[in-house]
């Protein structure tokens, strides 16, 4: 069934209570012009989030929401997803929610492969507790519980869904509806866990991180697009990406055969290639892959499950209680006291 | 208590017991439990009346022969209706040195010993911290002891049926079980027939077993091991059908049985935990019926997958012990704050921290009832006996679906592990548990409001995803009462927290009152909560043999408490509350209602001895 909506469907009376500026209203609208478009009944959407400014997110979706606690909404969306096929079951979590307090939940719901869509808003600080510095924010930053600079190494997320055997990965923009809204086209599509970072601006705490990809005359030099099918050029084409002993590195388009530049592959078996794409920057500092880094195919958790459980109808019949609390054995004793075995 | 009788059996005496305990201990690979309830379930179809209570060691493999390697599991048969699996055993069968040690301060003065004398050299004495051999010094000369070469014996049954190398002696314990049925006289066939089934795929196994157990029944029989043998009439129990269940099965069925009552699919969600890993083994085995289980990566993550089954629709559960509840204790919160229904297991061990990971202890009372963040008075449900996990299972899941509400259902180690005859259920008459999921707008407006509450249950409405028109959003921030919005006003806040408290203390009128047994004009209360239920109503009785009033009393329900309680508790002067922790309902009940009730407490391990109470009893009565 497609359904004609429009944002204003996927919109609650709610008054959106993010900073003025703030990253999470151009995601949201994003999300909601998204939706819209897909034409899906909105009562099967599910959108699950922990704790921080992003996590408000399902408040302002008209959809089920669950505003949960700090760092569990993948294991709360998987317990949705598992035991409701039907529904299309959303995770909206920080950069400390996701890589942080929730850490393991994120790795284990990638590495099942639980048909979520889990979209990390990465600002690289926390927003909600008013400017700590995050996992994802960079070595030296200054921040209120950093006075003298963090000596945290920060996270690579796409790197570490990469390792965690994420089958799809993909990096986008906030300000760039157009892109989010393709990478959620395809996250869409993909059947399994599917993890999306989007880059956040957080105006108050930590404006202008990712100027580099936004900045009118930064992005121009900084932005890699991947796209299925095609070589890895940006920059206006004078720049290339080539692998290297396995190794992505960046070099001058012209200083190599154009045969030798790598074609983006999204759908790759084995994820090294994509990792080595992941590791061309550490941080929205410089030239930094967007688009789908993995895209592959795997038996999904909830699928796999839900097969066991038909299968076990199928062998074995519906449960039947009664014969259940008699698997053990019994013994009958009759008025007469007389017992016999059964 | 004996009463001497000739038998056919030539030569012996057959001495008859209105019970007995009997208790099995070798080294963890002798196979003891195996033998143990080999033994119940011959003595089930005998007709007794049983108890058992297992007790293994924390490691998986000890080292042989070593004291922390030992593992007993313990049985009292009897021709009435007894309540525990007995204080000490009158037979001891010791497998090794080790098992001796450990366990022979426990049998009575004048039991009988069986031990297997193969393994009593240099080595295993020593392994065991004996400095002289038992077998030789004297030390058991208050015991009848039975010496047998099990070792000797069942190399010798086994010759032909092609067992070989370590397999030989895998036997032994089917030995030893043999000789226990002729000394009991207890039935073989059910054995022998048990023995065909559960080794059919390896009939050289079924064989050497087989070979071994009627080995240990005929050296029994030939050599008169003994003058004396021993019986235990059959109990006149009610006529019905029967099983033998341990508190872990009976929990995980009762869960299964709620979900079909309810109409609903089964959700567990949950991380392996001694002793609470038993009931995601056997419900993982259940997938016919639907039941869907998951181990996650951890304990808040198992909580968290049944929060968002319980929002999806399901009868969700999760289960774990103390440590693995620690853990959950964020998420309890949430899920009283969303009002879904949920079902949280705590199967109680030994603590704090890992502490005693096999043991039973009832020490996470006052954790349940109080051990959250903010206001969240969450129902608290206890177990009382291993077949009253089947029932307290289905009300743990009524009351969370009724009243939209997380609930706590208590168990500890000796429930969980320790057995019962269960009388079968009929099935069918086990009531339905109503399941109302929201499917219109219930505003004025034809809006959804999902915070409107049930006029008399003050259960808010539970709409599933899927449903069209009741899209809403549920979180952890304050919600405005009706609407669910968020909101930070004060007052509303003042009203939620007293709404959902009311809702929780509303259910004391949809329980049972607690009753009170036994003597109804005593001037002394026995007052129980969870495992201690059999030998409070046992040392009771025993305190009425010595002609003493005393009445007992049970709670099943510690969140609301029943709403007679306070009654109950002020007809009495005195008020005895023994309990496997410091005193946990002791501050409770007198802090609630006070009154000047008095503890009687133990963290050692183990369940209380029926003869520990009694003593109490007639002290409190002097
Ligand atoms: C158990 C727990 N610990 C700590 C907090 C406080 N807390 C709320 S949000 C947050 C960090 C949020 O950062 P992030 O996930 O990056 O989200 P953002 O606000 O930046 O969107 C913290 C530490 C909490 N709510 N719960
Ligand atoms: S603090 Fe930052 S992330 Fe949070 S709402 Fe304000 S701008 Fe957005
Ligand atoms: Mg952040």
């Amino acid at each position: 069934m497609t359904l004609s909506y429009t944002r204003a469907d996927f919109q609650t009376d709610q008054e959106v209570r993010w900073c003025p500026g703030c990253g999470d209203y151009t995601i949201l609208a994003s999300v909601q012009q998204f939706l819209a478009r897909l034409g899906r009944p909105r009562e099967q959407f599910v959108f699950v989030s922990g704790i921080g400014c992003s996590s408000r997110f399902p408040y302002y979706m008209n959809t089920y929401g669950m505003h949960s606690i700090h760092g569990r909404a993948p294991a709360i969306a998987t317990g949705i997803a598992v035991t409701r096929p039907d529904l299309s079951v959303w995770v909206v979590t920080g950069d400390g929610d996701a890589l942080s307090i929730g850490g393991n939940h994120l790795i284990h719901a990638l590495r099942r492969n639980v048909n979520i869509k889990i979209l990390l808003f990465n600002n690289q600080i926390y927003g909600l507790t008013k400017g700590q510095y995050s996992p994802t924010s960079e070595l030296g930053k200054t921040t209120k519980s950093s006075p003298f600079g963090t000596i945290d190494h920060p996270f690579n997320p796409v790197s570490l869904a990469l390792g965690a055997e994420a089958t799809f990965v993909a990096r986008t923009l906030d300000m760039d509806r157009e892109h989010t809204q393709m990478v959620l086209q395809k996250a869409y599509e993909h059947e399994g866990a599917a993890f999306i970072e989007i880059y956040q601006n957080c105006n108050v705490f930590n404006d202008k991180a990712f100027i580099q990809l936004t900045g009118k005359e930064e992005r121009v030099h900084n932005r890699i697009n991947l796209e299925h099918g095609k070589p890895i050029v940006f920059d206006e084409g004078k720049k290339a990406v080539v692998l290297r002993d396995g190794q992505a590195v960046i070099v001058d388009s012209n200083s190599v055969d154009p045969g030798a530049i790598l074609v983006h592959d999204e759908t790759r078996p084995d994820p090294s290639v994509a990792f080595a794409l992941s590791r061309l920057s550490h941080g929205p500092y410089g030239p930094t892959p967007l688009g789908v880094f993995r895209n592959v195919s795997r038996p999904t958790y909830d699928a796999e499950m839900n097969r066991q459980l038909e299968e076990a109808r199928a062998q074995r019949g519906p449960g039947d209680l009664s014969k259940l609390i008699r698997s053990l054995g019994t013994w009958t004793v009759d008025e007469g006291g007389e017992i016999t075995e059964g | 208590m004996a009463e001497e009788s000739a038998t056919d059996r030539p030569q012996t005496q057959t001495q008859t017991f209105d019970r007995l305990v009997i208790r099995f201990a070798g080294d963890s690979g002798d196979g003891m439990q195996l033998a143990g309830s080999r033994f119940t379930d011959a003595s089930a179809l005998f007709g007794n009346d049983l108890a058992t209570l297992p007790s293994y060691p924390a490691e998986i493999r000890a080292p042989a022969g070593t004291l922390p390697g030992v593992s007993s599991f313990q049985v009292q048969i009897a021709d009435y209706d007894i309540l525990t699996a007995g204080d000490e055993p009158d037979c001891l069968v010791a497998m090794n040195p080790a098992a001796l040690k450990k366990n022979l301060k426990d049998l009575r003065d004048g039991g009988t010993l069986i031990i297997n004398t193969d393994a009593f050299d240099e080595r295993n004495l020593a392994k065991a911290g004996f400095e002289s051999n038992p077998l030789e010094d004297g030390s058991l000369d208050s015991y009848r002891v039975i010496k047998v070469p099990m070792d000797e014996l069942t190399t010798e049954a086994v010759r032909e049926t092609g067992v070989t190398g370590r397999d030989v002696l895998r036997s032994k314990n089917f030995f030893a079980l043999g000789l226990m049925a002729w000394l009991f006289g207890r039935p073989t066939q059910p054995t022998l027939d048990w023995i065909e089934k559960k080794f059919s795929r390896k009939p050289e196994v079924a064989a050497a077993n087989a070979a071994a157990f009627k080995a240990g029944y005929n050296f029994g029989e030939t050599t008169e091991a003994t003058k004396v043998t021993f019986e235990v009439k059959p109990a006149t129990l009610p006529a019905g059908t029967y099983t033998n269940i341990t508190g872990n099965i009976a929990l995980a069925w009762g869960l299964v049985a709620a979900a079909q009552k309810a109409g609903l699919p089964l959700f567990y969600g949950t991380y392996p935990i001694t002793p609470a890993s038993d009931i995601l083994h056997e419900l993982s085995r259940h997938k016919n019926f639907g039941v869907r289980t998951l181990q996650a990566e951890d304990e808040i993550a198992g909580i968290g997958t049944a929060i968002g089954a319980a929002f999806a629709g399901c009868l969700a559960v999760t289960g774990s012990s103390g440590p693995g509840i620690a853990l959950k204790s964020e998420a309890i919160s949430l899920a009283f704050m969303l009002e879904l229904p949920l079902v949280v297991v705590n199967v109680q061990r030994g603590g704090p921290s890992t502490g005693l990971p096999t043991k039973p202890e009832q020490s996470d009372l006052l954790f349940s009832l109080y051990g959250r963040h903010g206001e969240s008075p969450v129902p608290v449900l206890a177990i009382a006996s291993p077949s009253d996990a089947f029932d307290m299972a289905i009300e743990a899941a009524r009351i969370a679906i009724k009243y939209m509400t997380p609930v706590l259902l208590l168990s500890d180690n000796y429930i969980a592990n320790g057995s019962e005859p269960w009388k079968l259920p009929n099935v069918d008459e086990i009531p339905p548990i109503p399941v109302k999921f929201a499917k219109h707008p219930n505003g004025p407006d034809g809006k959804f409001l999902p915070y409107m509450r049930d006029f008399d249950t003050f259960a808010r409405p539970w709409a599933v995803p899927g449903t069209p028109g009741l899209e809403h959003r549920v979180g952890g921030l304050e919600k405005e009462a009706v609407t669910g919005n968020v909101s930070y006003d004060p007052a509303n806040h003042q009203l939620m927290v007293d709404s959902r408290a009311w809702k929780v203390a509303n259910i004391a009128n949809d329980i049972p009152e607690v009753e009170v047994e036994g003597d109804q004009d005593a001037d002394l209360l026995v007052l129980g909560w969870g495992s201690t239920y059999g030998p409070n109503r046992a040392a009771a009785r025993r305190a009425r043999l010595e002609g003493v009033k005393v009445a007992t009393a049970h709670l099943r329900y510690l969140n609301p408490l029943p709403r007679n309680l306070g009654d109950v508790l002020r007809r009495f002067p005195k008020i005895l509350i023994p309990e496997l922790n410091t005193g946990q309902l002791l501050k409770h009940i007198r802090s609630e209602y006070l009154v000047d009730a008095v503890g009687l407490n133990k963290v050692m391990g183990e369940p209380f001895k029926v003869a520990e109470i009694t003593d109490k009893i007639l002290e409190m009565k002097k």
